[in-house]
Parts: C-alpha cells; structure tokens; sequence
C-alpha cells in the first residue's frame, strides 16, 4: 500500500474552493472599480494554487516538480508582459 | 573518461554479431520500433525527403535569380517557392534535424540509459511528424502556399487565395511532435542518468539539448495556437487579427515571433552541442570553462524568449517596445560570446586532428561567428529600418541556419556514423566535402549580405540589373553548396556496406555512447550499467601524442 | 532488489530501473505537458488580455449578456468532480477497485453534467444572436469590440470544452480498466496522470469563470 492523503484534506480542499467561488461570483456584484478585476483574478489564482497543492499533490513533491509547474505561469506572463509593453505604449488605448 | 567499464580500444575492430540493425529486421519491425536508435534513424530519412524537396525549391529560386527579369517563373510560383522552402527547411528539417536523429540516437547512451523515459511517445512523435508532413507535401501538391513561411495576418487570413489552412494543418500537427519529443528529452535527462552522472558531468550535448526541450516545450505551443486560431479566422471570416472588429494583425506578429524567434535556438542550440563534443574531441582537450558553456546554453534559452520583437521593428508595434526589444537582443549576444571564446579558448595548445567532422565544426565556428556578429546589426533598431526585409536579412539567418546549424548537423553526422552504423565514411571524401560546403556556402550567402546592404528586398522574382553580378556569385555558390551535400549523401550511402568497420571508438572520444561496441546493442551496453565518477572530456594531449585521427 | 520490487516487476517497462523511477518519470513528463498546455492556452489568454486593456469598456459591456447562473454552477460542478477525481487516485492507490470505479464515473458524469450545461448555454448564446457571424447582432456602443469579446469568449470555452471532452473519454476507458482490475498492486501511475490532467483542465475553468462571466461588476 501505498502512503494516501487523509480524506478531511480533500473535504476541507473542495470547501475552501466552493467558498472562493462564492466570493468571486458575489464581489462581482458591488461596484468596486479596478478592484473588481484585480479581487477576481486574485481569487482565480488562489483558486488555481489551492487545487495544485492538495488535488494535484504539488505539496510533497520534489522541487523539480514544482518547477514544472510555475514554468508554465512564468512563461505565460513573459508572452503578456512583453507584448503589453508594446500595446500599452502606443497612445491608442482608451 | 575512466569510468568502472574499460573497453580496450580497437583501431581495427569486427562487427559485432548482433547489434540494434540487425536484431530484428523487416518493415514492419522498424514502423513498430521503440528501440530509440532506429527512430533516430527513421527521422533521418524522413527529414532528408523534406530536405531535397525544399533544397529543390531553394536551386529553382536561384535559377530564377539568375537573371534580373522574371523569366523562368511567374511571380506567383516565386511566392510559393519560398514558402515551401521556408516551411519545408524550418519545420520539417531545421527543428528536427539534430534534436530527433543525433539526439534520438545519442542521448540515452550518453546518459547512460537503456532507452528514452517513454519510447511509446518517442515513436507516436515520429508518427505525428509524418502525418504533419503529409498534409504540408499535399498543400504543395495541389498547388502551395504563397504567404511565406510567416503565414502573416491579414494575407493568411483574408486574400491568400491558396491552401493555407492545409499548410498551417501540416505545421500545426508537427508541432506536438516537437513537444512531444522535448517532453520524453527532459524527463530522461532528468530521470535516467547513469550512477555519478550528476549534471556538471553531462557532456555539453546534453545540456544543449535539454536547453533545447525546453523551449521546444514552453513555445510550440503558442505558435499551435497561433495557427490554429488564424486558420479558425480563414474559416470563419471574423477572428482576434480582423482589423474590421477592432483586432490587430501585429498581435499575430507578436504570437508567432514568440514562438520562432526562440525557434531559432532550437535551431542552433543543439548545434552548439555538437561542436563542443567534436571540438574537444578533436583538439584532445578538456574543455575551456565547462560551467560557462552549459550555463550559456540555458541563458540562450531564456533570454531566448525575450527578444521577438526585433523582427518587428518596421512594423506599427510601439517604438517604446522596439527600444526594449532592441537592448533585450544585445543581451543573447553575451552567451553566444562566451560559446565561441571558450571553444576557441578550447583549441588553444590542444593537438588538433583536422579530421572531417573538426572541420565542419570550425567552419561552425567561423559561420556563426558572422551570422551573430550580423545579428547584432539587426538587433540595432535604426540600422534593421534601412535593412529590413532586404536580402542582408536572408544572408544573416542563413549564416546561423545553414553556416551554423546544417554545418553542426554533418559534423555531428559524420562523428557519430561509425556508432550508427558501425562503420566509417572514406575521410579523404569527407575532408572534400566539408570543404566544398563550406566555400560554396560563403559564395552563396556573402554576396547577399552586399545585396541586401545595397537594397535588393527579400522575396521578388525580378530586380534592377545592377543587382545581378552578385546574384550570378550567390547562384554559382548555391551550385557548389549543393554538390558539397551530394556527395556525404553518396559516400555515407557507399560507406554502409563498404566503408571500414570502426570498432567501438574510433576517436577515442570519452562519452559513454563510445563504451558500448558499435553498432550497439540493442538496449545500448548489453548487461554492464555504465558508472561515471569523473567530468567529461578529461582527454590529453600528451598521452594521444602519436594519435592521428585525421587520417583514420 | 528488495522484495516489494518482485510484484512490481512485471510493471517496470525495460527502460527503467525500478518503479519509482518510472512513476517519477511519468509524473514530471505529465507536468512538462501541463506547462504547453497553459501555454497552449496562454495565446487565448494573451488576446484576450491585450484586448481587455484595450476595449475595456466594450468587453465589460459584452460580457453582462453571459449568463453567469450557468457560468457559475459549472464552476461548481468541475469543483467538485476534480474532489471525485482526488478520491479516485487515492482509491487507486489504496487498491479499491469498485470504489476506484465509481469515482471514475461519477468525474466523468459531472464533466457530462458540465457540457450539457455548456450546451445549453451555447444554445441560449445563440438564439440571443451572440455568435459572431451567425446572426450576431448588438444593440449598444462598438458592436465590433462586442463581437470580439464574443469570439475570444467561443474560442477560450470551445478549447476547453474540447479538453473536458478528451477528459471525459479517458476517465470512461480507465473507469472500463479499472472495472476489470488494470490497476491493482500498484500500477495506479496512469490514474494519477489522467488526474493531473483533469485538475488542470478544472484550474483553467476557475480562470474563465471570472474573465469571461465577471469583467466588470454586474
């Protein structure tokens, strides 16, 4: 046999996940200006590192296990970065 | 490297009775093979038909250029000769060349491992690379593609009247190929080393080419979904790059740069690879700053991927982000510099064989040498204005591609053919055609970088009349270029049944893959488990005193 | 060799020495693929930005005709069959072949449930003229912005509902697998692989929810 999670992990996991859904789906009834993007993608990426650590196990793994995981993420925000600092800098946004 | 197995070293050594060919032979044993080594070798046939056809395309495009006048085809037919050539050479010969045949080949047995981390994956790969290249080839057959190898928004997408989605199909397919074989590449490199093999023992190939999978893994995909989204707009009619909606073509400029501009490093990564194995093996020396080499490699790779913007300067993206894509691309430069420093620093007092695979190697050097130095030109944002889709673009890629990357490729060919196959090319055959590639190759692309500097734009079947001397030079060097690769193809072919048997090492080169017989068995070094305790390359001078490889 | 290798030995493939290697091998090559896929993803994620930054206003507008009931429960719904997903690997590994079973069906009829849903979103999306080019039709300011947001909108859902797709048959052929005792004595490696993929595909919806259903406030 195989070492396993303890259940109440993956119980308390999914709560936590259902909880965060909820508070995203309500913030985005208040009017909150800009804050309304950045409280949703924080919750989104919350959401994301919550479901990595305890579903898929990333707590526990080996550091190149880790590795492989935030490569993708970083790669990601060097494609947005650097294009954005070609659209944000071009004097035709709104 | 002294390492727990000791092979005696047989300069005139017998085939051993079973090997990896002859285990079990038939067609249907090679298209069901998971033996690593033979699907390097079903690669290499495969990348040698796209050679010719796009090597083809290549001589037409020459003819044509030939004479100032457009006289021997159509414009139209110019438009799809370049971009079969281009689609052909990047896609389906330049990105697989090294990584899926030498790669494929060596790898395991430099690592000391029985096979890849998943040949099921490594052989689907090859699959997946047939079927892409089936649909590009049916796209040419039924009448091309005119886009370039670019494929630009809104042309792609809106007035292209030619099968671009068939095309972009056959890219899009070979694309997983390319993660698939970069995905099997790190988890081996990782998982499967040998005992001792820790990473600052790793030949430099290997770090070269987990360089490679990486960005072979974090940009194929951007540019599957570049093209599939753009082929979605062809269908569809309104897409993301529809200037009518509010969308902007550059943001496709800006999506396929980010993959191939660090495609360019798949191109020539694994070729720095091969040149720091022949280049230590052949100057019988330790290698100059091993740390810097294998750490330049991964500096390449990641700075790699900050640099796309340079190829587009003339377009509308901001002068903001071209200034910072300018300064980001000198910064590639330092990594490469180090590269070249330390091979030359390599050569220095080594005792140096000019044996064929050591002059494609030094030819490497001196081409990519000129390819990255005229890099910087074009990373210069006023000086890649005036020279912008000139023909000192076309020299200057050519340099690193054909100069660097093709020249890598038959180094490392011929280096590692007596392990393939068991035996040895005839040198004095070699030694002329490493020599006629590399002068027909500078007469072919120098005189283009004057063109260029002159004016002469990239993709037009006719110009002005003064630009034709140097025109003919390029034509006449495409000529000599083209025997310089024919003949390796007939002596490489001759030498399989005729050529000398090699023996296990016959440069008494340190790797691994040099301690098992050649061919080798078919699960690489029969029942012993290579053990490392020592760095790579710990050859010497002194003790090879009387060694002459050149003349093996 | 130790003992516990003797049962595990007919699972070790040849290239391997032993099977910790092999899982770990499989493990990491499965996140390597999960990197192309965020990046895979990362182009529509990239548009989708760039135009946000740019047409802010107009996507906010756009995105007010989403239905965010639907949008929401499927939220919910991958949730918690990623929870059936969790469960299943570590019945996997415990040896359970019907509970492992089960769990495996029961993911695979929440991603049901979640494309049905889809499906009758996509349905509604249509009949109130929202698909580009099929009878789109918008009433407020910059109808192209509009139309924009709408593409990025089918095309980041359609990628996805295709992977929840693909999921969907690979978790039916392991739950068949599973049914006839593939998995036992600790060959559990291909369920953890195909729950990495599953949670992923469920990690790329918590990011569409709030882009897409909740640009702006409501």
């Amino acid at each position: 046999m195989e070492k396993v999670v303890d259940p109440k992990i993956y119980f308390r996991t999914a709560i936590a996940l259902l909880l965060l859904l909820a508070a995203t789906w309500m913030i985005a009834y208040i009017n909150l200006g800009l804050f309304n993007l950045i409280a949703a993608l924080a919750i989104a990426i919350t959401k994301a590192i919550v479901i990595a650590l305890f579903f898929m196990h990333i707590k526990g793994s080996s550091r190149l296990l880790h590795l492989a995981a935030i490569a993708g993420v970083m790669w990601l925000l060097i494609l947005i970065s650097l294009t954005l600092s070609d659209f944000l800098t071009r004097g035709w946004t709104q | 490297m002294k390492t727990a197995i000791e092979i005696d070293i047989q300069t005139e050594g017998e085939m051993p009775r079973e090997h990896y060919l002859n285990v079990k032979t038939g067609v249907k044993a090679w298209l069901l093979t998971m033996d690593h080594k033979r699907i390097g070798i079903l690669y290499l046939w495969t990348i040698l038909v796209f050679f010719l056809i796009a090597s083809v395309a290549a001589a037409m495009m020459r003819i044509e250029l030939l004479t100032p006048q457009g006289d021997f085809v159509t414009n139209e037919t110019y438009n799809k000769l370049f971009t079969i050539h281009g689609v052909l050479m990047v896609w389906f010969f330049l990105i697989p060349s090294i990584p899926t045949v030498l790669g494929n080949f060596a790898i395991p047995m430099m690592i000391g491992a029985r096979d890849v981390a998943f040949p099921k994956l490594n052989l689907l790969s090859w699959y997946i690379f047939v079927a892409g290249g089936a649909l590009t080839l049916w796209a040419i057959i039924h009448g091309g593609v005119d886009t370039g190898w670019t494929f630009y928004t809104p042309y792609s997408t809106t007035y292209a009247n030619s099968h671009v989605i068939t095309m972009a199909a056959g890219v899009f397919v070979a694309g997983f190929s390319s993660i698939i074989t970069g995905m099997n590449f790190m988890a081996t490199i990782h998982k499967m080393r040998a005992a001792g093999l820790t990473w600052f023992r790793l030949p430099l190939f290997i770090w070269s080419m987990y360089a490679t999978s990486v960005i072979l893994v974090l940009a194929t995909p951007v540019l599957a979904i570049t093209l599939a989204v753009m082929c979605v707009e062809r269908i569809w009619g309104v897409g993301i790059f529809d200037p009518k909606l509010g969308g902007d073509p550059i943001l496709f400029q800006h999506m396929f740069w980010f993959y191939s501009h660090p495609a360019v490093y798949i191109m020539i990564l694994p070729g720095m690879g091969v040149v720091s194995e022949l280049i230590t093996c052949f100057s019988r020396k330790q290698i100059f700053g091993y740390g810097f080499v294998a750490a330049a490699s991964m500096a390449i790779a990641v700075l790699g991927f900050l640099v796309w913007g340079h190829h587009m300067f003339v377009s509308s993206q901001s002068v903001y982000a071209g200034m910072v894509f300018s300064i980001l691309s000198f910064l590639v430069a330092i990594p490469s510099a180090i590269k070249v420093f330390n091979w030359t620093a390599t050569l220095h007092k080594g005792s140096i064989h000019f044996a064929t695979p050591m002059l494609y190697a030094l030819g490497f050097i001196g081409l990519f040498t000129i390819g990255g130095m005229t890099g910087l030109f074009l990373a210069t944002l006023a000086v890649d204005v005036h020279v912008h889709d000139s023909y000192f673009v076309i020299a200057h890629f050519h340099y690193i591609m054909v100069g660097g990357m093709v020249m890598a490729f038959m180094g490392g060919l011929h280096y590692w053919w007596p392990k393939i196959t068991g035996r040895l090319y005839p040198e004095m055959a070699g030694k002329l055609a490493a020599l006629t590639t590399f002068l027909g190759f500078n007469l072919t692309f120098f005189p283009q970088f004057i063109l260029g500097y002159l004016g002469m734009p990239r993709r037009y079947h006719a110009y002005p009349p003064e630009f034709q001397m140097f025109n003919v030079l390029s034509t006449a060097g495409a000529s000599i270029l083209g025997i310089g690769y024919l003949l390796p193809l007939i002596y490489f072919l001759w030498s399989l049944k005729f050529g000398r048997v090699a023996g296990p090492n016959p440069w008494r080169a340190t790797g691994l893959e040099w301690q098992t017989p050649s061919p080798p068995p078919k699960h690489n070094f029969e029942d012993k488990t290579p053990i490392v305790t020592e760095k790579p390359y710990s050859y010497s001078a002194k003790e090879d005193a009387d060694l002459n490889l050149a003349s093996i | 060799m130790n003992t516990t290798t003797t049962i595990e030995a007919g699972l070790v493939h040849q290239q391997f020495d032993d099977i910790g290697q092999q899982r770990e091998a499989a493990k990491l090559g499965m996140w390597i693929f999960l990197a192309t896929e965020v990046l895979f993803f990362g182009g529509l994620f990239l548009s989708y930005t760039v135009y946000r930054f740019v047409y802010g206003h107009a996507f906010v507008e756009a995105s007010r005709k989403l239905d965010v009931v639907i949008g929401g429960t499927n939220t919910a719904v991958l949730l918690i069959s990623s929870l059936l997903m969790a469960f299943a690997v570590r019945a996997s590994k415990l040896d359970q072949r019907r509970m492992l079973t089960g769990l495996l069906l029961g993911t695979a009829f929440l991603g049901c449930v979640f494309m049905l849903l889809k499906g009758v979103e996509y349905h509604k999306d249509y009949v109130d003229h929202l698909v580009p080019r099929m009878g789109f039709k918008w009433e407020g300011a910059d109808p192209g912005n509009a139309e924009l947001f709408y593409w990025i909108y089918f095309a980041m859902t359609g990628l996805h509902a295709i992977h929840v797709t693909v999921g969907i048959g690979i978790l039916l052929v392991l739950a068949l697998l599973a049914w006839r005792n593939t998995f036992s004595n600790g060959n559990h490696n291909t369920i953890e692989i195909a729950g990495l993929y599953w949670h992923f595909v469920d990690i790329v919806w918590c990011f569409l929810f709030p882009l897409l259903y909740l640009v702006g406030h409501r």
